[in-house]
């Protein structure tokens, strides 16, 4: 899960990271009352999570609080990139000296940890790394050994950093350190940090990144998910527990297995260049050992979506039981009742596929067509999208 | 005639990676639900089970599939008692960390993670500690293990679908894997490696490459990749630069948008790094046939036999 920069900016100041004061809004009222209380200039910024908004003009200084009122009306609701501004940000305005740039990540390719930093903040980080590679200093971690101060020290003097900042520097890699391990980020980056004209080293925009998988051990992450942005089917799928992702097509697809789920949405795709572009509508994937009630719940998710034409149901039982399969698919046509009208296509394979095809046959419904192969099925789910 | 009957052993020990029909194996979290599932289907595959281990269950013999199975509080403890050189671990994400430090510390040779949803720091935690100790190699998390079919089957892979061959296979994906192994059934199998989705993982690619390129039996391979990471990439570079038997591909994920998380915590496509293109390029790069779906990619491997 990607953090706005205000929640990043509430776990920063949480872990002892040096942040300015600052305030969320989401109405330009607000954002006022924000302005008061913090005093002086403030700075208005709008929280969408995607990069470039100063650019797209969702970043604004304001004089005195009535100007803030002023420039949050014109940053709300406005698009940038696709992405909506429902929340601005009102921050403390620091009069910035030196701006740098600091990270730390999961680095995949080398199973570890990797701190980058940079005595080139503000700009896009890949930018630096491309051009200057020099300076930007690339440091692994032992998730073991984690940041001390004086490992911070060294890395910083590796970011060629003036000396007068080093210390400060080494400070706030520490705190960044634990905010990353105490909260299972893979991701905290502050671009950027900055020396403010007397002298403070400050996170003045940050970007965070969180595991999904650790939320068991984190309640309170679960305040942080962006309930707005998230699709209402995404949302009833995560109540049953489905692994379920909304896309922008007319073949519903469900399937045991992420790998195989993937698979077959590129094969329906495939399949649907020859029936007008038809594409897959999303993914759901039922996972190993699937029961009768999760696919039917899987079903009637996907049988709920407008923009559904035809479904796709490609399962290879491996630990899944094709049988089990069939009966979902069959409990699910019942409790739907009339209320079913989409053609199903479904293509058994592997474990008991035999007792699963035969439940199928047997239950005769007339939405349902089975057919042997992967590669067939999808471009019969195809071909009954288009019509 | 002694000596063919030798070579003949050497062989049926040896036609394989990682694993062979002397791997002797226990199981963490054996007598939770899915441990004791998968033990029994374990031992119905021919796989070589000694014992369990569910701390604080110590003592306890549990009978699977009619075999009488000791249970240890510790790894230690069941590798001292058994002789057993691998270890599954069948435990939930939460206490998953803790099972694989046992068996690292216990130098069991061979680790292979089961569980899927363990968070990335634990992993990262785990496999930092088990480079640094040196004695184990882990597979996965979040994988289903790796089978040489008639010979042992370590994790979740249905051991039906096919028997002994000479096609090695490396995966992401637990049901691509089967899927695949279906596809080619007539064919066989030394080794099939489910090495996992998380975006962390003990085994790669190349480790895989690596030992089906060394391993005599095997006469081609087939690589299963999907989006997320640059593992596949990598892996490009190494068969370009190591492998010199027959590769065929595949890629899953090309219609997968840009941000979302695919079922896989590893399989997510950030910004422009991690698509299904980017590694069908590079593997077509390096004279990898990628195929376009799991059946032509069988067709591919297929014509590559026939030369």
């Amino acid at each position: 899960m990607d953090l706005f920069e205000y929640q990043a900016r509430d776990l920063f100041e949480a872990h002892g990271v040096p942040v300015l004061a600052g305030a969320v809004a989401t109405t330009p009222e607000e954002a006022q009352r924000a302005a008061e209380k913090i005093g002086g200039k403030v700075v208005v910024k709008a929280q969408v999570k995607i990069g470039g908004r100063g650019k797209a003009g969702g970043v604004k200084l304001a004089e005195n609080p009535a100007d803030t009122f002023e420039k949050a009306k014109a940053i709300l609701g406005m698009d940038i990139k696709g992405h909506t501004v429902h929340k601005v940000m009102i921050a403390a305005a620091a009069p910035i000296e030196s701006e740098y740039y600091l990270a730390i990540l999961l680095d995949r390719a080398a199973r570890s940890f990797l701190v980058m930093a940079s005595v080139s903040g503000g700009m896009d980080i890949e930018e630096v790394a491309h051009k200057t590679p020099e300076k930007l200093a690339k440091v692994h971690i032992d998730p073991n050994d984690g940041i001390s101060k004086e490992k911070a020290l060294d890395i910083v003097r590796k970011g060629g950093f003036p000396s007068d900042v080093e210390n400060g520097v080494a400070d706030v890699l520490v705190t960044l350190w634990k905010t990353f391990q105490n909260s299972d980020a893979t991701l905290v980056e502050v671009n950027p940090l900055v020396k403010t004209a007397d002298g403070r080293i400050i996170a003045l925009d940050g970007k965070v990144t969180l595991d999904d998988n650790a939320a068991f051990r984190h309640p309170d992450h679960e305040a942080l998910i962006d309930q707005a942005a998230t699709n209402p089917l995404e949302a009833l799928a995560k109540e049953k527990d489905l692994n379920y992702v909304k896309l922008e097509g007319e073949v519903g697809v469900i399937g045991n297995g992420a790998g195989l789920v993937m698979s077959t949405l590129d094969v329906v795709a495939y399949a649907g260049e020859k029936f007008g572009g038809v594409k897959p509508a999303n993914f759901l994937d039922i996972g190993g050992g699937a029961s009768a009630q999760v696919m039917a719940d899987g079903l009637s998710i996907i049988l709920g979506d407008p923009a559904v034409k035809s479904v796709f149901v490609n399962v290879f039982g491996g630990i899944t039981a094709c049988d089990a399969v069939a009966s979902g698919i069959v409990q699910a046509l019942t409790m739907l009742g009339d209320k079913a009208i989409k053609p199903i296509v479904v293509r058994l394979d592997g474990n008991n596929v035999l007792e699963g095809r035969r439940i199928l046959n047997e239950a005769n419904h007339p939405l349902v067509q089975q057919l042997d192969t992967m590669d067939g099925a999808a471009a019969k789910a195809a071909e009954l999208a288009a019509k | 005639m002694e000596q063919p009957q030798k070579l003949q052993n050497w062989r049926r020990n040896n036609m394989a990676i990682f694993l062979n029909d002397n791997t002797k194996v226990i199981v963490q979290g054996m007598t939770g639900s899915e441990g004791t599932k998968h033990t029994r289907r374990m031992i119905a595959s021919g796989t070589k089970i000694v014992g369990g281990v569910t701390p604080g269950k110590g003592g306890q013999v549990v009978e699977i599939e009619g075999t009488s199975l000791p249970v240890f509080n510790t790894v230690a403890e069941a590798v001292d008692a058994t002789g057993a050189n691998a270890s599954v671990i069948f435990v939930p994400p939460k206490f998953a960390k803790s099972a694989v430090i046992d068996a690292i510390d216990a130098h069991v040779p061979l680790i292979v993670v089961i569980t899927e949803g363990i968070p990335v720091h634990d992993t990262a935690s785990f496999f930092a500690y088990a480079q640094k100790i040196g004695k184990s190699r882990i597979i996965g998390p979040n994988c289903p293990g790796l089978i040489s079919p008639g010979k042992s089957n370590i994790g979740i892979t249905p051991a039906d679908i096919t028997g002994p061959g000479k096609i090695g296979l490396v995966s992401k994906s637990g049901t691509l894997t089967y899927q695949m192994m279906y596809e080619l059934r007539d064919i066989g199998f030394t080794t099939a490696v489910g090495i996992g989705g998380d975006p962390v993982i003990g085994t790669t690619h190349i480790d895989c490459l690596k030992a089906f390129q060394d391993d005599p039996e095997t006469e081609a391979i087939v690589m299963i990749g999907e989006i997320g990471g640059d593992a596949e990439e990598r892996a490009a570079a190494f068969i370009k630069e190591y492998v010199t038997k027959p590769v065929v591909g595949y890629v899953a994920g090309f219609t997968a948008p840009e941000g979302k998380t695919m079922g896989h915590a590893g399989a997510i496509v950030s910004g422009s790094s991690g698509t299904a293109e980017a590694k069908k390029v590079a593997l077509e790069a390096a004279g990898v046939r990628v195929g376009k779906t799991p059946s032509e990619t069988a067709t591919l491997l297929r014509s590559i036999l026939k030369g």
